[in-house]
């Protein structure tokens, strides 16, 4: 057998580049049944853990696979949001843990994540260097976000601008870091969070600007001794520094103000009842639990991966049969080659075993090598489907 | 060294399937020992004699003896086995394998049997062989990088390493040069005649037959003329 073994290896070894091609038929027929089920077990595992580690989350009615994944994922944009005084009933109801979610802007293309410390502690997520955000303007960053764009504590971050020429918009915030998180392999490791008070601020609802005076008549529209109103000439701060801080203020109702969804850890079974109970008939707000969305998601993507199965085992068949007739091609071709040992005596069942060891070897080549670049096929289809 | 490897034929008839050549040999003798050149036009079944002597061709009618033991009464198993102990045989087109290194091409019989077993002795008798055929040099080269004369060199280093009773060779220099026909053949013969072996030949080459024991003409042997 070893004798065998050698013969098949120096064969292979000799004619090298017939090898690696052959190799290289096989590694391409099997890479995407490889890719596909890594992705798809990657893909599924992921879901689960992060939606098992999120008992259940509430915002606007609208489309559940949305609400879920961008609560999870901070992924896409949700037409509606939930109010903050939602937020506060529910705190008050003593039910569970709320933790609000304010989703929508991005800085580098990175989500921006308006929460607040209890987020970190029901992630389990913990700062690698600085603090967690305490102040307005504080960002703290996920660590594939501080890596890749190679920001460290004390460094500053623009949020995106929506649009160049709509001028009615904010404009962007500079974020101050004071803190990265060390990496958890989740959605967080590619995620800026900053308090809600920030996000509210870096959608208008809330800013920042010099205190009217009498003496400044630049920014004045028109002034008597009673009121001061501001003029165009007026301009928002932009960044946040300890001079500014006292003058970011907000208007309207803080009851009023936005939440893109809430992530509930409710005290107990009993509790969980009740928070469904209280969401079941409402007309404007759904409560899901993400497992049993994140379940009817993957029975979607396994829908699909049988599609995908099937077609590789078609292609795989083809594959075989390509191979058999190289095989049959090759017998042919080293016909001189079987005769001479068969003249020297050796054994017919000694010339199958070394030409099958020759396709075994290439075979398991070629299967190694599909299946080493399925790791890396999956693991960038992940980081480009899940942004993980 | 004792003389070993004598061949015994009697009444041998052989005929390809649906072929019109048959071969008939009445009667053959090769004595333990004896180096016979085997002459004969082409076509008249030389390179069959060898293949019916070495028991890769079996006759339909008649016996074949090598070393004693009748080759029809063997299965083709047996056979086989007899034939990578006893025999060592020798090619025109010396039919080494190119993707082994000469050091692998001449251990084949081993490697591609459990028959033989490829110990310390193999190795040191390959070596030996090696050195004397001028081609301990060339160990770790492959058959294609070496010239003609050295080719039929590891052809020959391959056919005796086992320490054959009886050498068949089917026109070892009818791919060389005339001072390279030379060179091999002093070597196939000393190698052969310092082991004891009997030789049988095929040649076209009437100049090399001084150097062996006796001539057969094919065509006497089989009664056809020539």
């Amino acid at each position: 057998m070893k004798s065998s073994v050698l013969l098949a290896w120096r064969y292979i070894a000799h004619y090298r580049a017939r090898s690696l091609i052959l190799s290289t038929c096989i590694a391409l027929s099997f890479l995407l049944p490889f890719s596909v089920t890594g992705l798809v077990g990657s893909y599924s595992e992921s879901l689960v853990s992060r939606s098992q580690a999120t008992p259940l989350v509430a915002g606007a009615l609208g489309s559940r696979y949305d609400l879920v994944l961008s609560s999870l994922y901070f992924t896409g944009r949700l037409p509606r949001s939930l109010s903050m005084q939602e937020a506060d009933e529910l705190r008050e109801s003593g039910l569970a843990s709320v933790v609000p979610l304010v989703l929508g802007q991005s800085a580098r293309d990175f989500p921006v994540v308006g929460t607040t410390p209890d987020y970190f502690e029901k992630r389990a997520l913990v700062v690698a260097a600085g603090e967690l955000p305490l102040v307005l303007g504080d960002a703290v960053l996920g660590a594939e976000v501080a890596s890749e764009l190679g920001l460290r504590v004390g460094d500053t971050l623009l949020t995106d601008d929506g649009s160049l020429y709509d001028l009615s918009l904010r404009s962007p915030l500079q974020l101050s870091v004071v803190g990265v998180l060390a990496k958890s392999a989740t959605a967080d490791d590619r995620a800026v969070f900053v308090d809600v008070k920030t996000s509210w601020i870096g959608q208008g609802i809330g800013h920042g600007h010099v205190e009217p005076d009498a003496e400044s008549p630049e920014v004045l529209a028109t002034s008597s001794d009673e009121k001061l109103v501001m003029g165009a000439a007026t301009y928002e701060f932009t960044e946040f520094t300890e001079a500014n801080q006292g003058s970011f203020h907000f208007h309207g109702e803080p009851k009023d103000y936005p939440l893109t969804a809430l992530c509930l850890f409710p005290l107990d079974a009993r509790s969980e009842t009740k928070l469904k109970a209280r969401y079941r008939l409402s007309d404007e707000l759904q409560l899901l639990e993400p497992t049993e969305v994140i379940e009817e998601l993957l029975g979607l993507v396994f829908k699909a991966k049988r599609f995908f199965d099937a077609n590789s085992a078609l292609v795989s068949v083809a594959t075989l049969l390509f191979l058999a007739l190289v095989l049959l091609l090759s017998v042919r071709v080293r016909q001189k080659e079987i005769a001479t040992l068969t003249k020297i005596g050796c054994a017919r069942s000694t010339i199958v075993a070394v030409f099958g060891l020759e396709l075994g070897m290439l075979v398991v080549f070629g299967l190694a090598s599909s299946y080493v670049l399925s790791l890396a096929a999956a693991s960038a289809l992940r980081s480009l489907l899940l942004g993980a | 060294m004792q003389a070993r490897g004598g061949v015994l034929v009697d009444g041998v008839r052989f005929r390809y399937p649906a072929a019109e050549f048959e071969l008939n040999v009445p009667a053959f003798e090769l004595k333990p020992g004896e180096l016979v050149a085997c002459i004969g036009t082409s076509g008249i079944g030389k390179s069959t004699l060898l293949a019916l002597l070495a028991g890769i061709l079996q006759p339909a009618v008649g016996t074949i003896e090598l070393g004693g033991q009748d080759l029809g009464a063997l299965g083709e198993e047996a056979r086989r086995k007899l034939r990578l102990r006893e025999v060592g045989l020798v090619f025109q087109e010396f039919e080494l394998l190119d993707h082994l290194s000469v050091r692998e091409n001449i251990l084949l019989p081993y490697l591609v049997s459990r028959v033989l077993a490829l110990d310390d002795e193999a190795r040191e008798r390959m070596l030996a062989l090696a050195t004397s055929a001028g081609i301990e040099a060339l160990l770790e080269r492959h058959p294609r990088e070496l010239s003609m004369g050295e080719r039929q060199r590891v052809a020959i280093c391959r056919a005796l390493i086992t320490r054959p009773s009886v050498v068949l060779a089917d026109e070892p220099t009818g791919n060389l040069d005339p001072t390279t026909s030379q060179r091999v053949l002093e070597l196939l013969i000393g190698e052969v005649r310092a082991s004891g072996a009997s030789l049988v030949m095929v040649t076209h080459d009437y100049s090399l037959l001084d150097s062996l024991d006796r001539v057969v003409d094919l065509a006497e042997l089989t009664g056809v003329p020539a």
